[in-house]
């Protein structure tokens, strides 16, 4: 019976979402709900004179009105950061306060100044439209660049010239002289786009305080229930966290977004509290463009230097982050530690240095998205590598094999030391890039593309050889570069009378399928059908606290804490099982779901020992009745995802449109569990990457205005932008963690941005072009084309 | 003041007194309480709220629901038969074609129109027809080979 692992099950989960029958936040209706909607400023920097609210309160279903003043008096605090970065000097970073409701003054379009309750949507949003605010509109500063200039206006009066941190990494005297000695430099300039998450399912929230219990629940579309609660109750509201539950229920998408504590989640629970009634909010589209924490927004100068033989000397990188108006829960840690501790990429260079600067900006808050820090890491790496090879002449694919870092397993070789500070787990560089090679069949490839030239056409290929940092972490290390939560995961395995099984676990699935991958471990692990494993997750009321998901992390770390707990039961049931049996507990072996006296045919099955545990008749001196077990998870290090991504484009020439022909995927996420699941986050994944390279861009004006702040606007790939994905995989365990997985999340868009732009620079090389700006819209490329 | 409406939904008929702004989805959801029926945008670009009204796929955030007086409309909760799924439903579960399930509904009744107008749609039509319905889970890979899934059979 049982072998689920490796195997492409089913998802278990699908059948109430194709169904109609999922339950996410805004599907929740509770008796006496009010509905709130938050009054948004227009302006991306203003002061507020004065708020009137009278003509909102006199409208029949109004319940409530509160503004930042009410807020303030309250004695409530603003929404805090979790992860401190400090300056080169040794300063604390700047962290101004990110109130609920703003009292004094509006720092980006979309900060919200007032909330109105009413007693149905459509009475709120009437509401909200007849309250006057009196603003004094001042100038705004929306780029990293111009924020940091010595006549910016600030963004917090206390944040001289904006700047949050500024921050480094590496030998920067090392890094210097081989750049200085270095036979050949490349060198790129770009700015790596703003990005909307934009996960279909808008962010919502419902607080309901119960007066008679004197409990709260929060509902809210959250990655992570447990450490929402705990910023809520022990940062903001001040409120015990034994009498606050949230509930995380299906989610429908996150990538990042719905990671960090919004001041939204804080609000309805505390006007629940004020009004003794339960309080929905659900956002608009055009309410997630602007409050939903942003991707990306770097402008990068990163130089590598080559000797005469093509190895790489030297990195050379500084950054401008763009933090946008407030921090969010993990911002400062996106553009350093996920970002300048991967610089190391597959290659072997000796000597790095990296420089990142945190800014202040009137625009919407920045933290991570799908990959955060990671795929701007790779993406300045990977275009380096591509652009070097057109300069030195030689061939990317050549230039990638001459510098990786041999292959490790983490077991036999020791882990890779980086110069960024990290420890790779385990690397077969080499294989990935081969086997994408083959898919590709390159040679063949190339010869068309020079065919096709001769004809006119545009064809190019671009490379990607990517490294992530994923399954975070160990927390005495997050601990030390500035995290102020552990990163640990929980699990309890309890094992039912019958023998079916109840998993509880702290990370939380939106789409990632655990309920069945998680199902497949337990099931294989115990030798018990899937069906009777069940998984719980998303509800801090059941499940011990957790960290939720997020950096590819669930099935590494959480899925190692529900291995943690099953062997406990194992080992519980051994004694069980001898007892019953009659045998010393070394003379058992535990297998098919039954323990054997080695050598015998005496054996006792799972269910029989739960029962026993539970009916402890008959049952070894001493022991405690039972079998339900807690873990907690804290991983001896990140693991180290690795592979090759290829795109194939053709460039239009008259329009300069760019067609991706096709996308090649070989990636190494150690061992799977579920491929069919696998598969389908490395689909999603590259459709985000691609969407950065070809689509996506979240556009200010000059005065901080969202321009393209609505699905209308802003561009995402839609069915027909994308071919179908052509993906394998090479197998190289993490050695340290029981699964030897490492994480599938975030790897395809962390690679296939550069992918592609690779590729379509590679189209129009013989045209002059040598860098574009992202997102490659045909306007853009036809300009470059016709320079 | 409310108008008065009759609809049949999922073949079941209801009356109610609508609000003349009320958009049919905010109906479907908030009145009949069939949740299934997503909202993902302001703008009507997204699909997650597509329903059939009288057999045609339509984003029910583009319609109000007094305009759906005397109309039949099924929705996600109504393309099962007699605890069948249907062979959409089938095609999503068997492909992968959906993650984390909020674009889903949508993209199953979107695609039942196009299996309804073309039995046997290439990859190109595919794709071409689910224009209207983003989905930022599953980059659409196993989306089109779930139709695709769910073409073969009802051929077969
Ligand atoms: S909600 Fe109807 S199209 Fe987006
Ligand atoms: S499955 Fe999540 S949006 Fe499509």
């Amino acid at each position: 019976m049982a072998n689920y692992i490796g195997q492409a099950i089913k998802r278990v989960e699908d059948k109430r979402f194709i169904t109609g029958k999922g339950k996410y936040t805004d599907d929740i209706v509770l008796p006496g709900m009010t509905y709130a909607y938050m009054v948004r400023s227009p302006f991306a920097h203003a002061k507020i004179n004065s708020i009137d609210t009278s003509a909102a309160l006199a409208m029949e279903g109004v319940v409530a009105v509160f503004t930042g003043k009410d807020i303030a008096e309250s004695g409530v605090n603003g929404v805090p950061c979790g992860w401190q970065v400090n300056f080169k000097n040794g300063d604390t970073m700047k962290e101004p306060p990110h109130p609920l409701l703003v009292a004094d003054k509006v720092r980006h379009v979309g900060d919200a100044v007032a909330m109105v309750i009413a007693e149905d949507r459509a009475t709120a949003k009437d509401a909200a439209e007849a309250i006057v605010v009196d603003y004094e509109v001042l100038e705004a500063v929306v780029d990293a660049a111009k924020a940091v200039e010595p006549d910016a206006p600030l963004v917090h009066d206390d944040v001289p010239k904006n700047m949050c941190f500024d921050w480094e990494l590496g030998d920067k005297a090392a890094t210097d002289a081989a750049m200085a000695s270095a036979h050949h430099i490349t060198t790129l300039e770009f700015t790596n786009q703003r990005l909307a998450p934009n996960a279909i399912e808008p962010r919502a929230a419902i607080g309901h305080y119960e007066e008679a219990n004197d409990k709260y629940t929060l509902y809210t579309t959250s990655q992570n229930p447990h450490l929402t609660r705990l910023l809520l109750c022990a940062f903001v509201l001040g409120i015990p966290e034994h009498k606050v539950r949230v509930v995380a229920p299906d989610v429908g998408g996150g990538f990042g977004s719905k990671i960090f504590h919004y001041t939204e989640e804080a609000l309805v629970t505390w006007a629940s509290r004020r009004l003794n009634r339960p309080v929905k909010w659900t956002a608009e589209r055009s309410e997630s463009f602007v409050t939903d924490a942003h991707g990306r927004d770097h402008v990068t100068r990163a130089e590598m230097g080559f000797d005469a033989e093509g190895k790489m000397v030297g990195l050379r990188v500084k950054t401008l982050a763009n933090l946008g108006a407030y921090l969010s829960t993990f911002a400062p840690c996106v553009p350093t530690y996920l970002h300048g501790t991967l610089l190391q990429g597959l290659y072997t260079t000796p000597a790095i240095h990296v420089d990142v600067t945190g800014v202040f900006t009137h625009t919407t808050p920045v933290d991570a998205y799908r990959g955060a820090g990671r795929p701007e890491a790779t993406y300045l790496l990977e275009r380096l590598v591509d652009t070097a090879a057109h300069e030195m002449n030689m061939d990317p694919a050549e230039l990638r094999f001459k510098n990786f870092i041999p292959p490790f397993d983490g077991v036999n070789q020791p882990g890779y030391q980086t110069q960024v500070a990290l420890q790779y787990d385990s690397g077969n560089y080499e294989a990935v890039l081969k086997r994408a090679l083959e898919m590709l069949d390159y040679e063949k490839v190339r010869k068309e593309q020079a065919e096709a030239r001769k004809n006119g056409r545009l064809i190019g290929i671009g490379f990607s050889t990517y490294i992530e940092a994923c399954g975070i972490a160990p927390s005495a290390v997050v601990g030390a570069l500035g995290a102020r939560a552990g990163l640990y995961e929980s699990a309890q395995v309890r094992v039912q009378p019958t023998g079916k099984v109840s998993v509880y676990t702290g990370s939380h699935a939106h789409g990632q399928g655990h309920e069945t991958t998680f199902a497949q471990v337990v099931a294989d692990k115990f030798g018990i059908p899937m069906e009777d494993v069940e998984i719980v997750h998303g509800d801090s009321e059941s499940v011990a606290f957790g960290m939720g998901t997020y950096g590819s992390r669930s099935l590494a770390v959480g899925g190692s804490a529900i291995v943690k707990s099953i062997e406990k039961v194992i080992e519980k049931g051994a004694k069980i099982a001898a007892h019953k049996l009659e045998a010393a507990v070394d003379d058992l072996e535990f297998a098919g779901g039954k323990w054997t006296v080695k050598g015998t045919d005496k054996s006792i099955a799972f269910g029989d020992v739960a029962l026993t545990a539970y009916v402890p008749h008959d049952y070894p001196q001493g022991l405690e009745p039972g079998m339900d077990f807690s873990s907690f998870y804290d991983p001896a290090n990140f693991t180290y995802p690795f592979g090759c991504h290829i795109a194939v484009v053709e460039v239009d020439p008259e329009t300069g449109k760019v067609e991706l022909k096709r996308m090649v995927a070989c990636d190494d996420v150690g061992n799977v569990i579920n491929p069919m699941i696998v598969d389908g986050q490395i689909h999603g994944g590259l459709a985000q990457g691609i969407g950065q390279a070809l689509f996506e861009e979240v556009i200010y004006d000059e005065s901080g205005q969202l321009v393209n702040g609505s699905y209308m606007d802003y561009t995402m790939p839609r069915a027909d932008d994308l071919p179908m994905f052509e993906t394998d995989r090479t197998v190289t365990p993490c050695p340290h963690n029981p699964l030897g997985v490492k994480g599938a999340g975030e790897a395809g868009t962390i690679g296939s941005t550069p992918a592609v732009v690779n590729a379509v620079v590679d189209a129009l090389s013989h045209l002059g072009v040598r860098d574009l700006e992202m997102p490659l819209t045909p306007e853009r490329v036809w300009r470059a084309m016709n320079k | 003041m409310g108008i008065p409406i009759q609809v049949t939904v999922n073949g079941k008929t209801h009356q109610h007194e609508v609000d003349s702004r009320l958009l049919l989805v905010h109906y479907l959801r908030d009145v009949l309480r069939l949740t299934g029926t997503h909202i993902g945008c302001d703008t009507s670009s997204c699909g997650a709220c597509t329903v059939h009204v009288n057999g045609l796929a339509v984003k029910s955030c583009t319609m109000l629901a007094a305009q759906a007086d005397g109309a039949e409309i099924t929705t996600i909760e109504g393309l099962a038969s007699n605890g069948e799924l249907h062979p959409l439903q089938e095609g999503f579960r068997e492909e992968h074609g959906l993650q984390c399930g909020f674009c889903t509904p949508g993209m199953i009744m979107t695609a039942a129109q196009l299996l309804a107008d073309n039995p046997q749609p290439t990859e190109a039509e595919i794709r071409h027809a689910l224009e209207g319905n983003y989905c930022r889970c599953t980059g659409y890979h196993n989306i089109v080979k779930s139709i695709q899934h769910a073409a073969n059979k009802l051929n077969s």
